[in-house]
């Protein structure tokens, strides 16, 4: 298998190549937009036999790839923060629909003001929406992933659109090596698209008009079934993908020296790497750290998570988003995840709007927290905002900036 | 068969799975027959078989009979009265129900 | 292409039973799209009173397969549902049926890139001159004076002028079409069957919940609003536009019935029928519209009978 020099996009590209898709559409919105220039590339140059449509908008490119989709197509888009907002209509209609789907976001903050850096405001919108939400951490995962995704989605035991999650610029703009596994091995683990129906007229379907509440209620509770099922599926499709590539992540989420820590740091994307760093640094400092990083947020690992942390010291969330007006997204789940016991927990606000988050910034809050804990017992501290560098620890430099730009 | 558009059957049906599905079929709102205050009546000496309330009647409720004249499906018939509207012979009558 | 009514065969163009009103000008649209393209047919239904005219699953008063999709992403829908046919090498008529809001207000920028692409889609809109299904509110396409439950005292504004814009855009084929004339309507669609590539009819449909008058009038309505000018009925094909054979004569104003006509026999213009120079200003409509067909009639022509031998080709 040839190893290339990928970008984060260019990989979902040459996977979305490799799962044959045939309909592809999308419209432009930084960081995501080389993902289709590379596949409109290939399209054309006839390195890949799909039609992608050129969309007038974010809401057009769902659209039209679940119109495909309900029309029996392996189908694909992808977008980014306000793109990903824009469709946000159609998120809910594709998943209620159960057509599976597979979308790339390539996460980046929501303005105003205008930013164009990386945080996980934009596909933690999804959480509610039905699709199931992963997040890779490296390039090599990027390209994986996606493959698993159009697996994952497929399964009959799903049936439900996937989004494979990339850190803006971090991965998407970030050259990495990047084994590409041949056709033939992708052939082997993908087979052809199955879904559940397809809008035709041999089928003479009609999907979505009025039914009776009480079905639609059923309809809800059959999603989230679907998502249940989907946690087995998503520990199945690793390990096959682990036979074929020797490449294996862990499922729900990979545990990084989480057996013999006393602390666990949960995180999730690209910014894992750095917090792996953090906890290596802080068990030379006598604070045995692990990582637990989510792959998906939904289905939402609720026994991985509290079989990793049974019987630690203390969880520490990293959110990379804010709930305003609550906590972060991450930790609300934790939060409930963990409800009962005693363990002590801190949700830490980190890195919005591509605010670097460096491996340093993470273990001081991690060693803040595990101190903490060794100090006073349980701690509780579900909102704890680390500021950037220059701020942290500063009030009087927040309240000048205040006044400056007020 | 259409009372069940809404489970699909599945290879491997393991989980419980509804989807938001129908197929066309009579009466999907029940006997809309019933929503009639006026109901159209055939007179059948006038009736030329011209086909144009055929044509017109808006819910499908109008048929061919054999002898070449039309009648009406008073079970779904709706009473609008657009076919007594565009009958050019007037052999259509509105007349009022119960 | 002449429609012989007499030997379309009696079968269900839509299902009885349905949630339509009385007198519904939608489902008779529907039926004609059935007559005139049979069972090869996949609507694509954006939100509006077709969404509720299917009534409740498992079953569908509609006798099409259909996507029914969010209220902005017809034409979007539709032209990645195209993309999977051509995909599976199936031929299937990809039809959006959508109203006046979903055409030219909420679904506007949809169609208005689905038509620059291109797309192998036929798409109606289906015309009732306002927000119906929500309880009558005004949409761009509203005509001047008219009430509805957000303009009470009469729309202030003209009609925005849908096919002109689609014309505009250089698609393949554009139709306007009432439900009064059903073979019209049924000819315009067998001929864009036959083109490749986007194809845009606009049918009037008028409502006799939002438009106030008696749901036994669809038909007559629908006819008087040819009839008075106010909706001329043309196709434009592969550049070159004629006006319908049915209607070309009341390109000559006396020939026209008066607008007064039409108007009086709803009650949304009811506040403006003593009101002389509101009628006026109708009238004044119709003029402004009727020199638009004849510029577009002068400006897409075809030398030397060409044109005609088109549509007869079709």
């Amino acid at each position: 298998m040839p190893i290339m020099g990928l970008t984060g996009n260019y990989a979902v590209a040459h996977a979305v190549r490799l799962a044959r898709v045939q309909v592809v559409a999308a419209y432009p919105i930084t960081p995501q937009t080389t993902i289709v220039e590379k596949i409109s590339e290939m399209v054309e140059k006839g390195e890949m036999n799909a039609r992608v449509i050129r969309v007038e908008s974010e809401h057009s490119a769902l659209a039209a790839v679940f119109g495909a989709a309900s029309g029996g197509a392996r189908a694909f888009t992808a977008t980014a923060s306000h793109g990903l907002l824009y469709m946000y209509e159609v998120t809910w209609w594709a998943a209620g629909a159960r057509v599976p789907l597979v979308m790339a976001v390539v996460t980046r903050a929501i303005g105003p003001p205008w930013n164009i850096h990386v945080d996980h405001q934009d596909i933690m919108t999804l959480r509610d929406t039905g699709w199931i939400v992963s997040m890779a951490q490296e390039n090599q995962e990027v390209l994986d992933l996606t493959i698993q995704a159009f697996r994952i989605s497929e399964d009959p035991r799903v049936y439900l659109p996937m989004v494979v999650g990339l850190d803006g610029f971090i991965l998407s703009h970030t050259r990495a090596p990047v084994d590409v596994p041949e056709q033939e091995v992708v052939d082997e683990f993908l087979p052809p698209r199955r879904q559940p129906y397809v809008i035709s007229p041999e089928t003479n379907l009609v999907m979505g008009n009025i039914a009776p509440d009480d079905i639609h209620f059923l309809m809800r509770y059959s999603m989230s079934e679907a998502m249940e099922a989907a946690k087995k599926v998503i520990e199945e499709v690793d390990r096959e993908w682990a036979k074929l590539t020797g490449r294996r992540y862990g499922g729900l989420v990979e545990c990084y020296k989480c057996e013999d820590a006393d602390y666990i740091a949960i995180t999730t994307g690209s910014w894992s790497g750095d917090a792996k760093k953090a906890a290596d640094m802080l068990r030379e400092e006598g604070y045995n750290y692990g990582v637990l990083r989510l792959r998906f947020i939904r289905p939402w690992p609720t026994e991985k998570i509290a079989m990793a942390v049974e019987g630690k010291k203390g969880v520490i969330v990293f959110d990379r988003a804010v709930s305003m007006g609550a906590t972060g997204p991450i930790f609300a789940d934790v939060a409930h995840t963990l409800y009962g016991s005693n363990i002590s927990l801190m949700g830490v606000i980190a890195g919005l709007a591509g605010v670097d988050m460096k491996a340093r910034d993470f273990a001081e809050a991690m060693r803040m927290f595990s101190s903490r804990v060794e100090e006073e017992g349980r701690v509780y501290e579900p909102r704890f905002w680390l500021l950037p560098r220059r701020y942290r620890g500063r009030p009087e430099r927040v309240k000048e900036v205040a006044k400056r730009w007020s | 068969m259409e009372e069940r558009a809404t489970k699909v059957l599945l290879e491997e049906p393991q989980t419980l799975f509804l989807a938001p599905l129908s197929r066309p079929a009579l009466g999907s709102v029940g006997k809309t027959g019933t929503w009639r205050t006026m109901r159209p009546v055939v007179i059948l000496d006038k009736c030329t078989g011209c086909k144009i309330c055929w044509l017109y009647c808006p819910e499908n409720t109008i048929f061919m009979r054999d002898d070449g004249k039309v009648r009406i499906d008073y079970e779904y018939c709706k009473g609008c009265g657009v076919c007594a509207n565009v009958c050019p012979f007037d052999a259509i009558e509105m007349v009022p129900e119960g | 292409m002449v429609v012989n009514i007499r030997k379309l065969p009696d079968r269900y163009y839509i299902m009885p039973g349905n949630a339509a009103c009385p007198g519904c000008p939608e489902t008779m649209g529907l039926r004609y799209i059935k007559m005139a393209l049979g069972d090869n047919v996949v609507l694509v239904i954006p939100a509006g009173c077709s969404s509720v005219i299917q009534g409740i699953a498992p079953r569908s008063g509609i006798n099409f397969p259909i996507l029914n999709i969010v209220f902005a992403a017809a034409a979007s829908a539709a032209s990645g549902l195209k993309a999977a046919f051509e995909a599976q090498g199936k031929d299937v008529h990809v039809v959006v049926w959508a109203g006046d809001g979903g055409t030219g207000d909420i679904g506007f920028q949809a169609l208005s890139g689905a038509a620059e692409r291109d797309e192998d889609i036929i798409y109606i809109c289906v015309d009732n001159e306002a927000y119906m299904n929500t309880g009558i509110q005004r949409s761009s396409l509203t005509p001047y004076g008219a009430w509805t439950t957000t303009t009470w005292t009469g729309k202030k504004e003209h009609k925005k002028n849908i096919p002109y814009i689609l014309i505009s855009h250089g698609v393949k084929y554009v139709a306007t079409a009432s439900v009064g004339y059903p073979t019209d309507f049924i000819e315009k669609l067998q001929r864009a069957a036959k083109i490749r590539g986007f194809r845009y009819i606009h049918l009037l449909a008028p409502c006799p919940i939002g438009w106030r008058f008696d749901p036994g009038l669809t038909a007559k309505v629908a006819q008087l609003a040819v009839q008075t000018g106010l909706f001329p009925l043309y196709e434009y094909i592969n550049g070159v536009f004629r006006l319908s054979p049915i209607a070309k004569k009341y390109k000559d104003p006396k020939k026209r019935k008066p607008v007064i006509e039409y108007l009086k026999l709803q009650g949304r213009y009811k506040h403006l029928l003593n009101k002389p120079d509101e009628v006026k200003k109708i009238e004044e409509y119709i003029e402004n519209l009727w020199h638009l067909i004849d510029a577009l009639e002068k400006t897409f022509t075809a030398e030397g009978g060409k044109g005609e031998a088109i549509y007869r080709s079709l």
